[in-house]
């Protein structure tokens, strides 16, 4: 067997660089490893909310205002459950006493309209928060850089920092903020950071006796919430607006806005 | 040049300097982009750590567990087992130090948030248990005849 110089420096060489690879360079690597290595491991807080199952006790609502110190008998809530009953004639009749508090006892709307349960189509409650959207036009407004996006995709606001002008309130296409009373600055929901920073639920999510609520996080694809986002039918409010809310519905109605 | 067009640059300067000198030390060191750049990472970076620092006041099922585990298992084999203790009994905080009792809601308006009839057949209100709140004893509270611990009451 003949073999010419070039040819065996040509097969030294291909034999040496393969012994130097090691092993687990062929080693297939799972999708979280692939998030690690390209630096975007990491976490990006989401919401759900299942409108199929609240039933409108506003245990969230009062569980958000005690938490976060929002005052109670003040009409500014940050999160709200609004009650929708739809009537066989197609008229939508909506409301949201003390932003659902005290939950919903009454049959009239708005505490004076009495829908006869005969004409009644379907009725369902929705509760809202902040969407933390991916593109918060609340942050953009914001003329001194009091309200911001934290890494894990949550929007705060400093409250040292904030001048109260309000721009940021009219901003909001959801409604999500209002004016603290005490403070005299902007204020929204911020997913309790203090309680997810520390691995806790968020208080509404705790109060919730029937789950219609949950919080994870959506890098992470073993996450339950992740799971329902990625396989079951959801929807966002306001899509059109592109703000990409993270806050997601499952069984949301056409006739909520 | 003459001192008259001098004299104002002077003062513009001055001010200039008197703004960035007062600027130095109005503004927190951490205070600039972060994050997601301009648009949305414009802020006071130690903001992040003052709000993850706010105090947590509801501690949970677990928490009330510690001292109170009879009322907790009691609560846990009902048909209340969903409802957190502090729903009804209020944020515990920093109780039994902070605050030393904790004020139940006993009112009726509690148990109506959910038991109150609506009459929404295709809402999954329906299928909780419900009653009228002007027919069905309107005077009394429900926890003279109800243990909201275990709701499920024998007839007598």
């Amino acid at each position: 067997m003949s073999c010419s110089r070039r040819k065996l420096l040509k097969s030294a060489m291909t034999v040496t660089l393969a012994a130097s690879l090691p092993a687990s360079a062929f080693r297939f690597l799972s999708p979280a490893e692939c998030r690690a290595a390209t630096g975007t491991e990491g976490t990006r807080w989401g919401f759900l909310i299942d409108t199929n199952k609240c039933v409108g006790c506003g245990f969230c609502v009062k569980a958000c205002k005690k938490e976060n110190e929002i005052p109670y008998d003040a009409p500014v809530t940050r999160t709200w459950v609004e009650r929708y009953v739809i009537t066989r004639d197609g008229k939508t009749h909506i409301d949201s006493p003390l932003g659902g508090r005290d939950g919903f006892t009454d049959q009239k709307i708005r505490g004076e309209e009495l829908v006869k349960p005969e004409d009644i189509a379907k009725t369902f409650f929705v509760p809202k928060l902040c969407n933390q959207c991916e593109n918060p036009p609340c942050v953009q407004v914001c003329p001194v850089g009091a309200t911001f996006q934290t890494g894990d995709g949550v929007t705060l606001v400093d409250r040292d920092w904030c001048i109260g002008c309000g721009y940021c309130i009219m901003a909001c296409p959801y409604g999500v903020r209002f004016f603290h009373p005490v403070h005299r600055v902007a204020d929204k929901c911020n997913f309790c950071y203090h309680r997810i920073s520390q691995g806790r639920q968020t208080a509404c999510v705790d109060a919730c006796p029937f789950g219609a609520r949950r919080i994870g996080n959506l890098l992470d694809q073993n996450d339950p919430l992740t799971r329902i986002i990625m396989t079951e039918p959801i929807a966002v409010l306001k899509d059109e607006y592109g703000t990409k809310p993270q806050a997601f519905y499952l069984g949301l109605d056409r006739n909520v806005r | 040049m003459k001192n008259h067009l001098l004299r104002p640059l002077w003062c513009i300067l001055a001010a200039i300097a008197l703004i960035l000198i007062a600027r130095h030390f109005m503004v927190p060191d951490d205070f600039g982009v972060h994050g997601k750049g301009f648009t949305y990472g414009f802020h006071r970076l130690s903001n992040v750590k003052e709000w993850q620092d706010f105090k947590v006041k509801y501690r949970g099922r677990e928490y009330c567990r510690e001292c109170h585990e009879e009322k907790v298992e009691k609560s846990n084999s009902s048909r209340h087992r969903a409802i957190q203790c502090e729903n009804c009994h209020g944020p515990a905080v920093d109780h039994p130090d902070d605050p030393e009792t904790l004020a139940i809601d006993t009112g009726r308006g509690l148990c109506l948030r959910c038991h109150a009839a609506l009459p929404y057949p295709d809402n999954p209100r329906s299928q909780i248990i419900s009653i009228d709140n002007a027919e069905h004893n309107p005077d009394t509270d429900c926890s003279e005849c109800h243990d909201p611990h275990n709701p499920d009451r024998e007839e007598g």
